[in-house]
């Protein structure tokens, strides 16, 4: 009753082709966005934007590039925190050696350099194939870590050892950088993530996404029937990495502002994009942004109640926070595998039969 | 003979030493796999559980001790003197199995027919869980495990290959940890006793059948659900020798679950189906990245071990795609 397609009358083929058929759809994603881009900004806090907004927005990008490449494609990556590495140092090399560079080129020039180094580390995926190929990825994770660990100059010889990110202005107003509002670095975010959402659902509603459907459902007969697996495969990890190395040019430079690879790109945050890519929903652009909502909310939450309202010591909150996030995953794996964003399919359904049950 | 010669083969038998304490950890997956085709993350956490409820029976050590004093306020800590190590050896077994049976309950039985991919995610949970638990029960500080075996370096072989180097050099002998030699020792045996367990016993022949065809185990009459406690307590077994060489030598702490990661490797190159394929794997990748590291590393800024496995392997995976010793894959339309 409330979710209908009745009455919704498509009258040129552009009407019919476009991203949100629906009526209703196409309502509910404006009024989020007006909301996201028109209303938050007025009222974000730094705790808002450091501890919530920020994280979110950085972890659906890095959620819709593995999407791209696990759901969409079907290869299993275990990779993601060395691309996000990659992304990060390459951000941090273009500030540095480009001073008057716009910081919204240098993040999408960053996209860009990791994009070609996950063409390389793709390459394997035309020869291994499922698990053999999920463990094989994990050799970028530690080589791509250890390497920007070792080698000076990619952190410009710093004592420390970590890099740190400069200020850029756009338009004028700060954006990376200590001293940078929170109002302009959660828009600049959420305007990079934005943008790129809609190119990823459009990209998957195409043919070069339909061609990476067919080698996830079946990679021989996909080949067979004409779809170039190596063309499907290595788009799939350009594309995928290049999501991926945004989102960690906009961890290291917007969110963080300095960052070590160790500790910033480790293997945990490979399987945290993982949890919140099958959490929200494999093959689907909503389920990355359920997904990464979910796990970036439920550790504040957890925290708040845990230490905030019973005062529990820290390190035996964090403990009960591993168990509880290791019990919800195996949870939700059990009652719904294919992740929040199949829930909400199932919720649309019900709502367009409401209040009848057939 | 010259001192690098002497060096090189020290180096040679350390990274196979090495590369049995990872065999150790991939025998587990192996089993799990095998078994269920579960690819299960969680046999790192798993070791390090049982090294940890391990060291808490030895110790005696009162479980959750940490939540219980935070909930009332009361101060609990330890329950006495503790067991001794073969009894505490015994009860972490029991623990071990309950816990084996408590997970195909709880998870695993809603599992069956899902995606490889999904039982994968799930064991990840597992591990996350598995840890957060282990922490909750005995606390996350690090503890020394002494189970009695011997370690140190072996004085023995030591005075013993002194000799070997030409007249007039400067050679102290090789070092090798006895511990090592003991882990190895165990390995053997405990790779003999699987062997014979799945060749020679009915409980045996039923984990053969089950892993060959799920269907045609179950109309025979195998119970898949009794073969998977079995199963999972086995890898519960082969954690808890692992936890204990690997808790003895560096340390019962969380990096004790990151052996998985080191375990990983060997796996895709011995193959996830084949025993002799982990061993043998283990033992390339021991040997392999311990010389690279000797040869090459301190050249490139060192800490190699940790990716070059990876790397070894990959280029393994190029020739064969199912690893040495894994089942040849075949694909039908």
């Amino acid at each position: 009753m409330f979710y209908r397609e009745a009455g919704d009358f498509k009258t040129s083929y552009a009407k019919d082709q476009q991203s949100f058929p629906i009526k209703l759809d196409r309502y509910w994603v404006w009024g989020v966005l007006a909301f996201a881009f028109l209303v938050v900004p007025f009222f974000i806090n730094d705790y808002w934007e450091k501890s919530v907004l920020l994280p979110f927005l950085v972890w659906s990008m890095a959620a819709l590039g593995l999407n791209i490449l696990t759901g969409y494609c079907g290869q299993v990556s275990l990779g993601t925190g060395g691309f996000m590495a990659v992304g990060a140092y390459a951000c941090y090399k273009l500030m540095v050696a480009f001073p008057g560079l716009n910081i919204f080129f240098v993040v999408i020039l960053a996209g860009l350099i990791t994009a070609i180094v996950g063409i390389g580390f793709g390459l394997p995926s035309l020869r291994i194939k499922g698990f053999y190929l999920a463990v094989a990825t994990l050799a970028s994770q530690f080589f791509l870590v250890w390497m920007f660990n070792k080698i000076p100059w990619f952190y410009n010889h710093s004592a420390s050892g970590m890099i740190t990110s400069h200020e850029r202005l756009m338009f004028g107003v700060p954006i990376t950088g200590a001293s940078a509002p929170p109002w302009a670095t959660y828009l600049f975010c959420l305007t990079l993530v934005t943008i790129f959402a809609f190119v990823a659902r459009n990209l998957t509603r195409g043919r070069i996404g339909r061609s990476w459907m067919a080698i996830r459902d079946m990679d021989i007969a996909a080949e067979i029937i004409g779809v170039p697996p190596l063309r499907a495969k290595l788009s799939a990890f350009a594309v995928s990495s290049f999501y991926i190395g945004m989102s960690g040019a906009m961890l290291f430079g917007v969110y963080l502002g300095s960052a070590e690879p160790t500790e910033a790109f480790g293997i945990d945050k490979s399987f945290l994009v993982l949890f919140m890519v099958i959490i929200g929903g494999l093959g689907s652009i909503l389920g990355s942004f359920l997904g990464a909502a979910f796990l970036v909310l439920i550790p504040v939450l957890m925290k708040n109640i845990m230490v905030g309202a019973f005062g529990w010591p820290a390190d035996l909150a964090a403990h009960l926070e591993l168990l509880f996030i290791g019990a919800l995953i195996m949870f939700f794996l059990i009652v719904e595998p294919h992740g929040l964003a199949q829930l909400w399919r199932m919720t649309k359904e019900k709502l367009r039969l409401w209040p009848f049950p057939h | 003979m010259s001192p690098l010669f002497l060096n090189t083969l020290e180096v040679i038998l350390n990274g196979l030493m090495a590369g049995v304490m990872y065999a150790l950890v991939a025998l587990g997956f192996v089993l799990i796999y095998k078994a269920s085709g579960i690819f299960n993350y969680a046999q790192g956490v798993m070791a390090l559980f049982a090294a940890l409820t391990l060291v808490g029976f030895q110790k005696g050590q009162i479980p959750f001790s940490h939540l219980i004093n935070a909930i009332f306020g009361t101060k609990l800590h330890h329950w006495g003197d503790g067991m001794n190590t073969f009894l505490a050896i015994i009860a972490t077994m029991v623990v071990m199995v309950i816990f084996a049976w408590l997970l195909e309950k709880i998870v695993l039985k809603h599992m069956v027919n899902q995606a490889p991919i999904i039982l994968f995610m799930t064991t990840i949970g597992l591990a996350y869980f598995m840890e957060g638990f282990g922490d909750l029960m005995w606390g996350a500080d690090i503890k020394n495990m002494d189970v009695g075996l011997p370690s140190g370096g072996s004085l023995w072989l030591e005075d013993f290959t002194r000799g070997w180097a030409a007249e007039g050099t400067e050679y102290y002998g090789m070092y090798i940890d006895v511990l090592d030699v003991w882990a190895a020792g165990i390995a053997i045996l405990l790779v003999i006793a699987l062997t014979l367990f799945s060749q020679y016993t009915k409980t045996g022949r039923a984990l053969r059948a089950v892993a060959d065809d799920h269907q045609a185990a179950l109309t025979v009459g195998i119970s898949l659900r009794s073969i998977w406690i079995i199963v999972w307590s086995l890898a519960g077994f082969v954690a808890l020798v692992a936890g204990i060489m690997w808790g003895s030598k560096s340390g019962v702490q969380f990096s004790l679950s990151l052996i998985a990661l080191k375990a990983l490797p060997v796996l895709i190159l011995g193959g996830f189906t084949s025993i002799p394929g982990a061993i043998v794997g283990g033992l390339i990748i021991g040997v392999g990245e311990k010389l690279f590291e000797f040869s090459i590393g301190a050249m490139i800024g060192g800490a190699t071990e940790n990716w070059f496995a990876y790397v070894l392997a990959l280029a393994f995976l190029m020739f064969r795609p199912q690893g040495l010793f894994g089942e040849k894959i075949i694909e039908r339309v």
